[in-house]
């Protein structure tokens, strides 16, 4: 496994407009992840979580000081450079899992890569291991909505690691599952993070998926309160 | 775009009914403005062969004093030529004259034409006949107007160049059928020998039929008529014809793309998560607008495809076996053929598609514009922006 900085937050602050005033989501915060960390972002509603995701991720950019993701200061990235920073090294799994209603499951996990160019016979590869790696390899042909909750979201972390990236954001999820679900969900990202190295970066208040987490960084009003090393690498 | 087209093909077979509904508006705009489109054409063609074969032929060497719209210009609107002058020409002399078709009086138009001409397609063979009374032929709407049929004799009254009047009985040997009213309703055509000796016109002629060998020349006292001069009204009327029905092109164009702009703009509305999705999975703004675009613009090649299915073999029909008119369409004051063939010729076709294709992709794009400045945090969150 690679070790190193891979998201870098340096004196980062994101306000937004409410009203005539502002309203400030994070304030000044600086944070440092390593490569295939398996870590979370935990705090109330309103503490800045998503948020900070949202700026890992590059579908939202600071107000203030730097995110580097992957050595690319995200303030500074062109609409299309994002995109392909999204497409390529970022994989999102959703608090609703957000599939594209009229794909099926192979085609929802597919996505990425055709968007990547990919080789059909590549292509039909990756999307089977991925399938594999979450037991869904049998129900490829359904559509989302002939899925239950635990497996919808399985297609989501499938479509996530697809395409091997090298940070995947999981944005609450476990909101919508149910205790077994969470566990097998959280299974599964546990080890593809072991087995592929990624870095995973939850944000969650749910206390079963703080039980996975190698790091939690607590947050409130938009500052870290805590941040918590539960286990090593090394350890583990 | 290959990627666009592939993805734009799945969200639209993925929506199922919304998609088949616009289709189908689509579809049947596509249909009924070709129908119209092929129609006119069809009908315009036909009139146009129609009126070259029956009246104009290559042109009208027109005397001067002449002009049809005028009736009182038919008394002195008439001269003589010399052979030389009269060679590729065929003569036709105009004059006043009633007849008495079941006791009541009738003006008509007298026109005598050479029995041997060959440059309209009158069935003038008909008029040579040894009888002693005068042969005279008319066509259908006119003998329906007179209910005169062939064989039956009628009084004519005519005047000769003196103005003295004369009458005699004609005897209908021929009722020909023509679309063409101009040689039909109102006239009586007899041989041109006979109506000199009847008026003491000796050789004079109101117009002369050109064909294809004739030269113009200029003639003193007589003006050249092109077939373009002569079909001038019916250029103007057809030019009026494809006005109107392009305000109704438009109507029902704006009715069919009303339907698609209706849909993305819900589109873009309703699938905001959707949106959010393809920007965090990767794509640019201008990737998904590009998406949405084509999503809207594919409707109208779907309806391509649906309109040809359907539309094909309705055309395939009604250009081989044509649609019938009851006859008072005949009575409209223009060449209206009794069965009109409709023709769909590649530019009629070709110019329709590319019409709506445009049309499609624009009301598309406008409301898909909409994307790009959207957040996609808040379109991942579902949020009205």
């Amino acid at each position: 496994m690679k070790n190193g900085s891979i998201i870098s937050i340096k004196n980062v602050t994101k306000r937004f407009p409410v009203g005539e005033g502002e309203f400030t989501a994070l304030k000044n915060i600086n944070l440092e992840f390593q490569r295939g960390e398996f870590a979370g972002l935990v705090g109330p509603s309103g503490s800045g979580k998503t948020t900070l995701l949202n700026i890992i991720g590059s579908l939202d950019s600071p107000t203030e000081g730097d995110a580097l993701v992957l050595g690319k200061n995200i303030s500074k990235l062109s609409h299309k450079e994002s995109a392909l920073l999204r497409n390529k090294h970022i994989g999102f799994i959703f608090q609703v899992y957000n599939l594209l209603p009229v794909y099926t499951v192979y085609e929802n996990v597919e996505f990425a890569l055709l968007l990547q160019n990919i080789p059909k016979a590549q292509r039909q590869k990756m999307v089977m291991e991925a399938l594999e790696w979450v037991g869904l390899a049998s129900m490829a042909d359904k559509k989302p909505d002939k899925l239950s909750g635990g497996e919808g979201q399985r297609v989501a972390i499938a479509r996530a690691m697809v395409k091997k990236p090298e940070i995947v954001i999981a944005d609450e999820p476990s909101a919508n599952l149910d205790a077994a679900n969470t566990h097998a969900i959280l299974k599964t990202m546990r080890e593809l993070n072991e087995n592929l190295g990624t870095t995973f970066l939850f944000s969650t208040h749910d206390e079963k998926v703080m039980g996975y987490l190698d790091r939690i960084v607590h947050l409130r009003d938009g500052a870290v309160e805590e941040d918590e090393i539960i286990k090593s690498k090394t350890q583990s | 775009m290959k990627l666009a087209m592939q993805l734009a093909y799945k969200n639209l077979m993925g929506a199922g009914l919304r998609t088949w509904l616009n289709v189908g508006v689509l579809a049947l705009s596509f249909i009924i403005i070709i129908f119209f489109r092929g129609f006119l054409e069809g009908w315009y063609n036909q009139a146009l062969e129609e009126s070259i074969a029956w009246e104009y032929a290559e042109g009208h060497l027109v005397n001067e004093e002449y002009d049809p719209y005028d009736p009182f210009s038919i008394q002195d609107g008439h001269g003589e030529l010399s052979e030389n002058e009269m060679k590729n020409l065929t003569p036709i002399l105009i004059r006043q004259a009633a007849i008495y078709p079941e006791g009541r009086m009738l003006s008509v138009l007298l026109k005598g034409i050479d029995v041997d001409q060959s440059h309209i397609v009158l069935p003038t063979k008909n008029l040579k006949t040894n009888s002693e009374m005068i042969p005279a032929m008319i066509g259908k709407n006119m003998a329906d107007a007179t209910n005169l049929k062939e064989g039956d004799q009628v009084l004519l009254r005519w005047r000769d160049k003196g103005g003295t009047f004369d009458a005699g009985k004609i005897k209908i040997v021929k009722v020909f059928t023509t679309n063409v009213g101009t040689v039909d309703g109102g006239q009586i055509w007899i041989p041109i020998k006979k109506l000199w000796e009847m008026t003491g016109l000796e050789n004079h002629a109101t117009l002369f039929v050109a064909n294809e060998n004739y030269t113009p020349t200029d003639i003193s006292g007589w003006q050249f008529k092109t077939q373009d001069d002569l079909l001038k009204d019916f250029y103007e009327l057809m030019e009026m014809e494809r006005i109107s029905t392009f305000f109704m092109y438009m109507l029902l164009l704006s009715i069919a793309l009303l339907a698609i702009f209706d849909t993305q703009v819900l589109s873009v509305f309703r699938r905001q998560k959707e949106i959010g999705t393809y920007v965090a999975l990767g794509m640019t703004r201008a990737e998904v607008v590009a998406l949405f675009t084509v999503e809207g613009t594919m409707y109208s090649l779907f309806a391509m495809i649906v309109g040809s299915i359907v539309g094909f073999p309705i055309f395939y029909y009604l250009a081989n076996n044509g649609i019938v008119f009851p006859d008072f369409y005949q009575d409209m004051g223009v060449v209206f053929p009794k069965r009109i063939f409709l023709v769909f010729d590649f530019k009629v076709v070709s110019t329709t598609i590319l019409l709506v294709v445009v049309a499609a992709a624009i009301v598309s794009f406008l409301p898909a514009r909409k994307i790009s400045k959207m957040n996609p945090v808040l379109a991942l969150k579902g949020k009205l922006q």
